[in-house]
Formats: structure tokens, sequence, C-alpha cells
């Protein structure tokens, strides 16, 4: 059974090779069924794969499968060779789970769209790649898959080619990801040249073995890797491209923009978890950057209009969340949540997907409202992806995760109270942002008439995806509710507790509880200003942004906090500028310019050559003269 | 003999398909289309049936000057295979690509290009420092009518700055040649031009560095390196295709092979002495490059100006001298000469639909080309070093080499997968995406066309995937790095061992020592 694993991403690639080598000529219904079918084959076999997996998992709860040596040279010899154990089950199942229901739901959006086989070609190609980086034994490998789903994120963002600014947005994307990825690609010479292989399980015993706790190399291996998940799941100060890359179908924003691709890095860092216990300033770092980058996205998130943008903001929130947990070492925690953001995020996107397609690819909440009544199924899934984004006591997905995390920021050994209370903050910030976003869309006064209702195709993964936002917790229920952590002891086997992991202390029944209400209350708040500043007293919103300072923070967080500005003036415009200005090659200019003197030369030389026979005399006669000096003086 | 052989059938076939051309114009491609698949066949076979273990594949010598001590001296190991292959299929290509664009002059074209494959391969080949020079200057004269007679508007200007900065350069070299010629002969008392012959030559250490700057001088011209790169938009641009594929993917590859083969293992100390400098250079020629092909609004100008960023990592490689840096520095002009190549054979196929290379006049042509775009888009990627490109392998092992022997370099030189990822995708955006302005509409590429690019994509993606049979190759060749093995070189001198900067020296010593011991166990 576990043999067949290279089919989880051999699958999908076959479809993007099917769908990009017949192009159009397929056909809109087969483009459809093979882009869809071969996902819903690799979820097949996933499922497959996991049943077998908890009924008898492999020795070591780990199995490796190589399919060939990829290159080979002087004692570098990464192999593709893939890697299956709870982590990367679990992740590979929410990825195909996930990635087959957004194909679904896309063979009705995009219905309408000429470039219909394209669209399922990307999309599958985006999905080998990500099971690729996930599956990955070694970090080369992981690496091609990285890069392969930062390719499928830009050609999918800049799907409707047509608009410059898509194409803007792509580029945006692919660039800024890419200076994270060149940091990764630093941190794999160091970890080859320092630990001789970059075979995960074997380079992560190198390490342990070799470097202490603290020591410079693991912390800078760690700071470099850092890097690439910074810029893949869009944190501070990486985090630029995310809002933009809302320019991509919506589909493409529930699968890549938040579900899975965003959280590679989330991946990476759970993944290395041991070399980055080995660096304890940087793990601290993943915390406190976890925390500023979802305040400061929650914060964004409110000032913005766009429906689409506020999900961005949101999903940069959310993954910040995940950082956070893996900077306290409750991997496990991170994991978690990465899954029911997973379900309620997706839900989220594709709900709104389907007010935008109703509403002619309106994106504006403000020109929205009153939508509860015309789309009922929209609208009830889209609440209760969105309770679960809250994280709505008991019954929702996503508050088991975010508790899990509280209470794991609170224990952490740095720093907990602080971290904690930023968690804290974020979910008064995330419960006014998100009732915000569904006041002004379902509730209020209709805006504008929804044109038509989801069908079948987009209808089936809203509902899936709803129960799962519902259910999805249930894997790991508190002991205080009679639960079992099934979730983490399925990972036990990766995330071995160690003594000096930075897992910290265990927190206390009672301040669990403690935490629970105080998050209860503040998502109440949250909720109730949103509830009065957007229906009950919508003058005091827009009062409070005719003041100075009110409006001056509107556009400041309206604008991200000023981060493209900014960016723009230190790295893009003069880069351009400079490119612009030597677009002519100052080098060049240099022989240019022996070339120039020496026409300069030939033609001040050819005005001697006067014709008058009285020069020619004088010149013989001066040169006669200078010879006999020189010969008689020198 | 077998060697002579792949370099005089397109010799002949040049002069074959000149004679022709008079009587049936397709008879005249059809020659020039089998000839270097022969050569290519003939190369294929000596190498698969040559001593595999050892560096040298197959040779032949017979005395062509005895008088001066010249032969006609040719030896194929792993690198040199590699490289004749590469240099028989881009020119298979290159006519296949000119098929129909070049209508003036066909017997003349053809004996052109089959003359400079011809001396390509040569230069390849050539273990004798005259019949390398010989070869280096027959290359010189088919190019200068390729750009002269077939190229675009400014072609009489780029032709001239071509030859001239090439022979400026090559009499460098000969004058090296020759200078190495003397002082062997003086102290070994045998005056010849055998390469063999010629390495370990005992000579003062000032002697070997400006013998070592003369061969440098012409190699880094045509590598070409920055800042004497200047020839190569104009020639690039200006040539007609199958011009622009010969020069990217075949001419810059001898000013490489020249460092790698002859510069460096002649002048072992020297090159130890200038190596820092010259990798900065690399280092500099990677984002200057990159800089200016970002800058262009001529697409062809654009796509040549990457080489420069391109042959950086080659420089790079090749003076970082571990055996991963130059499986990478090989790798890397593989690569590009498929890349580039393919860049511009498909640069070409638009000009001949377009009829311009300016960039603000396209835009949105994916709608009526897709297949043209989306082939374009691939070797965009494969420019930018995406994995699973032939590209990746060779960047990544370059880079990984070179971290070992700097570390900073190698981390700006990283910065370069950056820049690379801008003008790439520039490229895309200029010419695929965006609106139709200009409103074109034509037909996409044709069955010859597809064919032509569909090989180019197989062995991309073929050696990004599974480079082993290449690596294979020329693994041996450069495994004992010619003639000198670190230890013969001054201790301080040393390019192999990896020098620790900042971080913790005390502790990395161990693994330090079991990496390189662990590296060197795998090469025995």
């Amino acid at each position: 059974m576990f043999g067949l694993l290279w089919l989880i991403p051999a699958l999908p690639l076959a479809g993007f090779a099917a769908l990009a080598l017949a192009g159009p000529r397929l056909g809109r219904r087969a483009s459809a069924v093979v882009g869809a079918g071969t996902a819903a084959a690799a979820a097949a076999v996933c499922a497959a794969i996991a049943i077998r997996f908890f009924e008898s998992p492999p020795p070591g709860h780990a199995f490796a499968q190589t399919l060939w040596t990829w290159i080979s040279v002087d004692g570098f010899s990464p192999r593709i060779e893939l890697y299956l154990d709870p982590l990367s089950l679990v992740m590979a199942l929410v990825v195909t789970f996930v990635g087959f229901l957004i194909l679904l739901y896309s063979a009705e959006f995009m219905e309408e769209d000429e470039a219909y086989s394209r669209f399922f070609a990307y999309l599958d190609l985006f999905i080998a790649s990500m099971l690729t980086l996930l599956l990955a034994k070694n970090l080369l490998l992981l690496y091609l898959g990285w890069e392969g789903v930062g390719l499928c994120s830009y050609l999918l963002i800049g799907f409707w080619y047509k608009d410059p600014a898509n194409g803007r947005a792509a580029r945006k994307a692919f660039i800024v990801t890419r200076v994270g990825d060149t940091a990764m690609a630093i941190g794999l010479f160091l970890l080859f040249t320092r630990l001789g292989t970059l075979d995960i399980p074997s380079m992560l015993r190198a390490a342990a073995s070799q470097w202490t706790q603290g020591s410079n190399l693991a912390a800078a291996a760690a700071a470099l890797l850092l890097g690439g998940a910074l810029g893949k799941s869009a944190q501070l100060p990486l985090q630029t491209w995310l809002p933009d890359a809302m320019a991509g179908p919506t589909p493409v924003s529930a699968l890549i923009h938040a579900a899975t691709m965003v959280t590679a890095g989330v991946y990476l860092i759970a993944r290395m978890h041991l070399l980055f216990a080995l660096a304890p300033a940087v793990q601290a770092a993943v915390a406190v950057i976890g925390a500023a980058t979802l305040l400061y996205a929650g914060c964004a998130a409110l000032a913005q209009s766009d429906i689409k943008r506020v999900l961005a903001y949101s999903t940069i929130s959310q993954i910040g969340y995940m950082f956070l947990a893996l900077g306290a070492g409750a991997w496990s925690a991170a994991i978690f949540h990465f899954m029911t953001h997973a379900f309620f995020k997706s839900l989220l996107f594709l709900a709104a997907g389907a007010v935008i397609l109703a509403l002619r690819d309106e994106h504006n909440m403000f020109k929205m409202g009153g939508l509860r009544r015309a789309m009922p199924l929209t609208f009830w899934t889209f609440l209760i992806a969105s309770c679960s984004l809250c994280g709505l006591p008991f019954v929702t997905a996503g508050f088991y995760s975010k508790d899990m995390i509280l209470s794991a920021a609170w224990g952490s050994r740095w720093g907990g109270r602080w971290l904690c209370a930023a968690g804290m903050a974020g979910v008064l910030l995330t419960a006014a942002y998100t009732f915000r976003m569904v006041f002004l869309t379902f509730f209020g006064p209709m805006r504008a008439r929804p044109e038509r209702k989801p069908g079948l195709r987009m209808s089936i993964p809203l509902a899936a995806l709803a129960a799962l936002s519902v259910v999805g917790g249930c894997v790991e229920l508190p002991h205080y509710l009679g639960g079992a952590p099934l979730f983490s002891d399925f990972l036990r086997s990766v995330f071995v507790p160690m003594p000096q992991d930075g897992s910290g202390t265990v927190t206390p029944l009672q301040i669990e509880i403690l935490l629970q209400l105080l998050a209860a209350l503040l998502l109440l708040l949250g909720v109730y200003l949103a509830y009065v500043f957007v229906l009950a007293m919508p003058g005091w919103s827009a009062r409070l942004a005719m003041t100075r300072a009110g409006g001056a923070l509107h556009r400041f967080w309206l604008a991200g906090w000023g981060f493209d500005a900014l960016y723009d003036r230190l790295f893009v415009r003069p880069f351009v500028r400079a490119a612009e200005i030597n677009r002519r090659d100052f080098a060049d200019s240099i022989f240019a310019g022996v070339a120039e003197a020496n026409v300069r030369l030939h033609r001040a030389l050819s005005q001697t050559e006067t014709g008058v026979l009285r020069w020619y005399a004088m010149g013989i006669a001066l040169g006669a003269i200078i010879t006999i000096l020189i010969a008689v003086f020198a | 003999m077998i060697l002579t052989w792949c370099i005089l059938i397109p010799f002949a076939a040049g002069v074959l398909a000149w004679l022709l051309a008079r009587r049936s114009v397709i008879a005249c491609r059809w020659i020039s289309l089998l000839a270097p698949a022969a050569s290519f066949g003939l190369a294929l076979w000596a190498g698969a049936n040559g001593d595999a273990q050892g560096r040298c594949l197959v040779e032949f010598k017979v005395p062509w000057i005895p008088a001066w001590g010249i032969s006609f001296s040719l030896t194929m190991d792993g690198v040199s295979l590699v490289l004749v292959l590469l240099t028989n299929f881009l020119s298979v290509l290159a006519v296949a690509a000119s098929w129909r664009g070049i209508q003036e002059r066909v017997g003349f074209f053809h004996f052109n290009l089959m003359w400079v494959t011809a001396a390509i391969s040569g230069g390849f080949l050539a273990t004798d420092l005259f019949l390398f020079y010989v070869f280096w200057e027959v290359m010189l004269v088919p190019l200068y009518f390729l750009i002269v007679l077939w190229g675009h508007e400014r072609r009489i200007y780029a032709a001239i700055k071509f030859f001239i900065f090439t022979q400026a350069s090559g009499l460098l070299m000969l004058v090296g040649i020759l200078g190495l010629y003397f002082i062997h002969g003086r102290a070994a008392g045998v005056y010849t031009f055998d390469y063999r012959a010629l390495l370990n030559t005992p000579m003062s250490s000032s002697a070997a560095l400006w013998l070592f700057m003369a061969f440098f001088a012409a190699f880094a011209v045509k590598l070409p390196a920055v800042p004497v790169h200047t020839w190569l938009p104009d020639a690039h641009s200006e040539a007609p295709t199958a011009g622009s594929v010969i020069l990217a993917g075949l001419v810059l590859k001898v000013g490489a092979y020249g460092l790698l083969r002859f510069a460096v293992p002649l002048f072992p100390g020297a090159a130890a002495v200038l190596s820092p400098y010259i990798m900065t250079l690399a280092v500099v020629g990677i984002l200057y490059g990159a800089l200016l092909a970002f800058g262009q609004r001529d697409l062809k100008r654009l796509v040549a100006y990457t080489s420069v960023s391109h042959m950086g990592f080659v420089l790079l490689g090749i003076f970082a001298w571990n055996a991963m840096a130059l499986n990478g520095a090989v790798a890397v002009m593989v690569a590009h000469g498929v890349s580039t190549g393919a860049l511009f054979i498909l640069v070409g196929q638009l000009y001949e639909r377009v009829h311009t290379h300016d960039l603000n006049r396209m835009g949105g042509l994916w709608e009526t080309a897709p297949r043209l775009g989306g082939f374009t888009l691939f070797f965009a990627l494969a420019s930018l070093g995406l994995p699973g490109t032939a590209n990746f392998v060779g960047e990544f092992l370059v880079l990984l080499g070179t971290y070992r022997v700097n570390i900073a370099l190698a981390a700006v030189a990283a910065l370069g997968l950056v820049a690379a990822v801008i003008y790439a995708l520039w490229i895309v955006q200029r010419v695929f995406h965006g609106p139709n302005r200009e409103r074109w509409r034509f037909a996409d590429l044709t069955p010859r066309e597809t064919a032509i690019a569909a090989a180019l994509v197989a062995v991309a993606l073929w050696l990004g995937l599974y480079p082993a049979p290449l690596l294979r190759t020329i693994g041996p060749a450069l495994q004992q790095p010619l003639p000198y093995q670190p230890e013969t070189r001054p201790p301080e001198l040393t390019l192999a061992e990896p020098k620790a900067r900042g971080l913790d020296r005390a502790q990395h010593v161990g693994p330090e020592r079991t990496i390189s011991e662990a590296a060197g166990g795998g090469t025995h």
C-alpha cells in the first residue's frame, strides 16, 4: 500500500501534462474531468494510505520511497525520495481533499472563462508541486516543490493576463517570495557544507549531535530557513505580496493563498523543528514575528473594503498565530491550526467567490449587503466559517486550535504573557474584522441584486467545508471536555517531546479555562463593536473616519501600514532607475570612447594632408631638426 | 580518427552545401542538417566506446609541423564529449530554425554555419595549443560573415565590434602561447605546443602571472566577463537567429572551456593568486548583466544580456575550483546553451511574424500564439533557474561549491537568483501578457518550429530532473582537476579548502574535516 506513495504527486502531475499537451482541444468537460479527476484520485490514494497508516503504521512511523538519484557530485547526492510520516500525511490529506473540493468548485466557477483547460492545468501542477514539497525527504526536493508552488502561484495570480495590474501582482508575489527563497538556498548551502547531507532525518540527527543548543551555526541555519518561511507564508517583513495576490481567480485564492501554499513556511519550520530547537533565539524570533504579524494584519483587515483583501489580511494574521505556536514550541498546535484554518478559510473564500460571481465581479463590500435571504446557503456557510475563524467556543473547529495556541503561548518559556496578550488582542481584532465583513455583506440594505446562485458543483464544496469547519476540531478535544488529544498523539512520533526543546511548561487547567473565558469575552466584544459600527450606528464609523487622526489611521491601515510605499522607494524605484540610466551600458562607453578618440585622431591627421607643398616641406624640415636635436642631446 | 571525422564532416558538408545550393536549395539544407547530426552520432559512439574509467576517452595525434613541435592532436574527455554533443545538437537546431527565415545566399549561409560548427568542435577537442589557436581563428571569420550578411539593422557595426574584440584578445592569447612555448622550450630543451607537455612548465611566478593574464584576456572576452562584455549584446542582437544560437550557445562556451582546460591548468599558481579578484568580477557580472537585461527595450538585446549574467556563474564556478563548482560550471554551460539557444530561436520565430524586436510594440501575444508563449515561458523559467530545469542543477552546484570557498561571494551571487526572476518574468509580461495594443494576429508555431522547441524542452527537463548521465560523463574529467591537485599548490592559496569566516571557528573544525574526508572518500 505504501508503495503507491509516488502516485500522490504523480497523479496531478499527469493531469497537468495531459492538459498542457492537449490544451483546449480537450474541450471543457474533459478538461474539468481530467483536472478534478486526477486530484480526486490523488485524494483517494492518500486516504487509502492514511487508513493503512492508522491501522498498522510502518516501523518507526515513517516510510521512505526512493525513486531515483537526482544529482550525484562529490558526496552531494540528493535523491528524488518521498517520505511519509504523520506530519506529511496530515498535510497531504488536507491538501488533496481541500484541493479536490476547490477544483470541483472551479469547474462551475470558471465555466465562462475562455482559458478553462489552462486553469485546470495550472491547478493540477500546483497540487503536484505542493505534494512534492510535503512529501520530500530531502531539502533539495522540498526546494523543488517550494519553487514549483511559487511558480504556480505566479501563473495563477496572473491568470487573467490581459490586465497589466494582474501581471504586476503576480510578479510581485514571485519576486518577494524569491527573496525569501534565496535566503533559504543559502541556508541549504550552509547546512550541506557543515552537516554533509540534505536528507532531512539524517541532517537533523547530525545537527543534534554536532551543534550544541544556541550555537551560532544552528542559529544562522535556522534564521536562513526562516527567511524562506517568511516569504512563502507572508509574514513580516515579506508579507506585502499576499494582499495583491487576490488578483487571481477566487478558487486560487482559496487553495493557494489561504489553505495550502502560504502555510508551507509553517510546514518547513515544523519539519525542521529540531533545528529550531537548537536555536532558541531564532525560535523566539519566530514567536515575536508571528505575534507582530497577527496584530499588523488584523488591524489592516479592519480598514479594507475589498472582501478578498479582508480575507487575505486575515490569512496573514492566522498564519501569524501558527508562527506564534511554532515559536512557543507548540508544534502540533500549529499544524492543528493549519488544518482547521485550511477548512474555514478556504470556505470563506469560496463563499465570497459565490458572492462575487453573483454580483458580477463585485469585490467592494460596501456595494454588497442584505444577501442573507437571497443566498442562504452561501450566507450560512460563510457564517459558519466566520465563527470558526473567530473561534466561537465549543461548536467550531477554530476554537479548539486557537485555544491550544493561546494556552501554549502562555506556557512559553520566554515572554509567554506578552505573546498570549498579543494572541488575545488578535482575538478581538479577528472578531471585529470578520463580523464587519459578515454584516456588510449579508446584513443591512441590499445594494445589489445577485444574478445567480451557486449550482451543485459549487454547493457541495461549500457544504463539505462547512461541515469540516465545525467538526474538524473533534480530533483534539481538551481534557476537561472529556476528549482525547488524538491529533497530537498522532503527531507524537514526529514531535517527540524533548527536555531541551522550547515547549516550556504545561499551562495549568485553571489558567487554560480562564484564558478561554477571556477569549470568549473578547470575541463577543469584537462582534458587538462590529455590530455597533456597521449596523446599529453606521454614522459613527463615518464620523470617526472624518476626524484627522481617524482618517489618517484608516488610510495607513488600508495601505497595509505603508509597507508597499516603503519598499517601492527603497528597492523598486532605485532598481528600475538604475536599469534605465544604465540602459546603454556604462561599460560600453569606455570602448566607444576609444573608438571615438581614434576617429578624431584620424580626422585630425587627415587635416594635415592638404596637398600644399610648402607645408610638407616645413614638416620635413621640422622633423629633421627635432631628430638631430634628439640625437645630439639625448 | 573518429575525432577527426567529427570535425571533417561539417567542414566538408559546408563546402558541399555551398556548391549544391545553386542546383538545389533543399539539398543544401538537408546536408547541413544531417552533417552535424552525423557528427553528433559519431561523437556519442566514440564516447560510449571510450575508456570510461580514465579521464581521456579517445585520443588522436599525428605530427603536423614537426619542425616547430606542432601536431594535429585531438583528445576527448568527458567535458569535451559533452560540449561537442552540445555543439552539433545546437547546430542541427540552428539549421532547422533557419529553414524558412534564410532565403538569400543560402549556400554561403550554410557554408558559414558548418564551418563555425566544425571549428568550435575542433576547439573543444584540440590538445595542441597551436591547433587550438587555429580553430579559434577559423571560428571567427564565418561568424563575422553570418552577422554582416544576414544580420539586422546595425549589423556592420556589430560585426566589426565583435571582430575587433575577439581578434585583439585572441592576439594576446597568441602572445601567451608563444611565451609559454619559448619558456618551456628553454627549460626543457624541447620546443612543442603539446598541451600535456606544457602542463607543469616551471617558470617564475611573475612570468606565469603575465602569461595567465594573456590567456585570461582572450577567454574573458569570449566568455564574456564584465567589463569586456560589450561586444556581446550588439553581436547577439544583430546576428540572424542561427548566428545568435551559435554565439550564445557555443562560442561563449569556448571561452569557458578555454579557462577550464588551458588558462587555469597551465598556470595554476597565477590562477590561484588572482582567483579572488576574478570571482568578484564574476559576481559583479551576474548582477550587472541582470540589471542591464532588465533595462532593455529590445527583446533580443534583453536575452543577450542574460547571457552575461549566466556566464558569470560559469566564471564563478571555474575559479571556485572544486569538484562541485566545476561540475556546476559545466552544467551551467550546457544548460545555458540549451535555454538561451532556445530563447533566441523563439525570439527569431516571433520576429518572423511581427518583424520587430521592440518590446514596446509587443504585448498580449499569448492570445494569438499560446504555444509560442508556453515555450517562451518555459525557457524564461529555465533562465531564472527554476528547480527541475538544467539551469538549476548547474547554478545550485556552482553556488554550493563557491560557498565552500567564499561564503560572502556565494551569498551575493545568490542575489542573482532574485535578479533573474525580475528580467525573466519581464520578458513574459512584455511580450505575452498585458493588452494586445497593436492587435497582432498571426499563426502559432508550425509543426517544424514546435518540434525544435519541444526537443529543447525535453533536454532542459531531462538534465534538470535526471542529470546523472551528464554528471557521470563530465565527473571523471573534473574530479582530479587536470594537472594540479590542491596539495601541489602553496597551502595558503589552496582554493578547495573551505575558509571559515565568522561563525564559531572553534566549533566547526570537527564536522568540517569529516565532510572533506567524506567528500574525498567519495571521489576515489
